[in-house]
């Protein structure tokens, strides 16, 4: 027992640690979105912690997703969509009229519910965007981008002895990490997933869950979800949305065992009547 | 929480757990109620019963088991629901061991009837009453999710350690004054050290109830002032005519 303080010191080496405030990727403040006159969303002030998994959870039409798409302002692509606040990427206002849409896009990625992998070989799907952002030139290059980002989806394995088949000849899991591999093939900073489980079987269901919590070591993730058991799972950190405004957010720890708001409680629980 | 959940049959497994609990904890006022009349009245025929009735506190004990085990495989619990039953695992076994203590006093009547001589029984009804409605009010608190009254009881067990220490003091003197009741008085020691640490199960299952209900642990230290472990009688405070 001698030793035991000295193993004590010797174990303080600085690790990652999930109790260590994070800092802040993405800060939005008092966003509102109106869709014509109507408005979805009131108000939301939301930070988004760094190299962590944040859920956005609510009933549908709760505005979870509106808020996912002003996060690289797919909203702009929706006519009559109108986004009011500020959200700060780094620090930097993305709302701004200002800003490069399509650089924003690459370093914000998003992966959709449906895998929708361009009608392409496997090899094209990834060395689309890096082709357009002009981040290689040679063969060499995007062979590599093609390896890193398919081995980082868990897919290189699979894939790899066909990398000229087409991408929809994949299963729904493997298209969908392909869709998760073309999004990090630009090394982007953010990636905010709608619903990237809900058309996938259990198990796909479990590599991409497996997936996600690798990705958080270099990647922010939003992601949003209908299923509470895979917010749960899968991030540190969660968001409750009801009828457009952002009810309560905290550790998903928290959210799910002891929430503080009735609202969160009853929908959590199954007693939404 | 009378709000009931979309699927009403989660609310009726959640109920049922609950009617698992409420049921063990009545047995084990009855278990108590019945030890504690045997040893005043010198009934070993009531004792040798609630011996026996024991086991029906162990069986449904094991129904709290797989009741919240299929609650949880099948409805996946949050929140409060979850801390729900987490409460009911954890709360069963506190009222198992209380029907332990319970069937260990009734043994120690059925051995006591045997003793070449009694001792007089005085604290120990009284301290047994104590403890009994400690036991019922935290099941009250149970049923009714009522932390208040939870803080109560917990808050009483102080009582029932100063009735255990005046039980050893008056024990111990009984012993110094006629060895021939160490036997009786021994069992009689082991009894009331059973009755308080019924009380420290009732005071865990009010701890147990404050989480469940509010999701946070009863944040101060318990008032305790059991002080038997270092309590030494001396021999002049038993003989008479000293002072």
């Amino acid at each position: 027992m001698a030793n035991l303080a000295e193993t004590q010191t010797t174990e303080g080496v600085p690790v990652a640690n999930d109790d260590i405030p994070q800092a802040i990727r993405i800060a939005a403040e008092r966003v509102s979105v109106f869709y014509g006159e109507k408005q979805a969303l009131f108000d939301v002030d939301l930070d988004i912690a760094s190299h962590s998994v944040t859920s956005l959870i609510g009933p549908s039409g709760c505005g979870k997703s509106t808020f996912l798409r002003c996060l690289n302002r797919m909203n702009d692509t929706i006519e009559g969509c109108r986004v009011a606040g500020n959200i700060k990427l780094d620090g930097v206002e993305i709302l701004s009229d200002a800003l490069d849409v399509v650089q924003l896009r690459a370093r914000v990625g998003m992966v959709f519910q449906k895998p929708n992998p361009f009608p392409k070989s496997i090899a094209d799907n990834i060395t689309y965007a890096p082709r357009i952002h002009g981040l290689a030139t040679t063969k060499a290059d995007f062979d590599a981008i093609v390896e890193r980002s398919l081995r980082r989806a868990g897919l290189w394995d699979e894939v790899k002895d066909r990398l000229d088949e087409p991408g929809t000849g994949l299963s729904g899991g493997q298209q969908q990490r392909l869709c998760i591999a073309r999004a990090i093939a630009v090394q982007p900073e953010v990636i905010l997933m709608d619903e990237p489980c809900s058309a996938l079987d259990p198990i796909a269901t479990a590599r991409i869950e497996e997936l996600i919590d690798e990705l958080r070591q270099e990647y922010t993730i939003v992601i949003v979800t209908h299923s509470m058991q895979q917010a749960a799972r899968v991030s540190q950190k969660t968001a409750f949305f009801h009828l457009g405004i952002l009810v309560e957010e905290g550790e998903t720890e928290q959210i799910f065992t002891a929430p503080r708001d009735e609202r969160t409680q009853d929908y959590i629980t199954g007693r939404f009547g | 929480m009378d709000k009931g959940h979309i699927v009403t049959s989660f609310d009726a497994e959640l109920a049922r757990l609950t009617g698992l609990i409420t049921q063990m904890g009545e047995l084990a006022v009855a278990q108590i109620d019945g030890s504690v009349r045997a040893l005043v009245r010198h009934d070993t025929k009531l004792a040798k019963k609630v011996v026996a009735d024991d086991a029906e506190i162990d069986a449904l004990e094991a129904e709290v088991d797989r009741a919240a085990l299929n609650l949880m495989a099948l409805r996946q619990p949050m929140a409060d629901d979850l801390r729900r039953a987490l409460a009911a695992m954890k709360i069963a076994p506190d009222i198992e061991r209380i029907g332990d203590y319970a069937k260990n006093i009734a043994k120690r009547t059925v051995a006591l009837d045997q003793a070449p001589v009694t001792t007089p029984i005085v604290t120990i009804p009284r301290m047994a009453q104590m403890v009994r409605e400690m036991v019922r009010d935290v099941m009250q608190a149970f049923a009714d999710h009522d932390i208040e009254l939870a803080r109560k009881v917990w808050e009483r067990d102080v009582e029932i350690d100063e009735s255990y220490d005046a039980v050893f003091r008056e024990l111990l003197t009984h012993m110094m004054e006629d060895p021939r009741r160490i036997t009786s008085c021994t069992h009689l020691l082991f009894t009331a050290k059973n009755i308080e640490r019924i009380g420290d199960l009732a005071t865990n299952i009010a701890e147990r109830i404050h989480f469940q209900v509010t999701g946070d642990f009863i944040d101060e230290d318990r008032p305790k002032h059991d002080l038997s472990s270092v309590m030494v009688v001396e021999p002049r405070e038993a003989g008479a005519g000293n002072g």
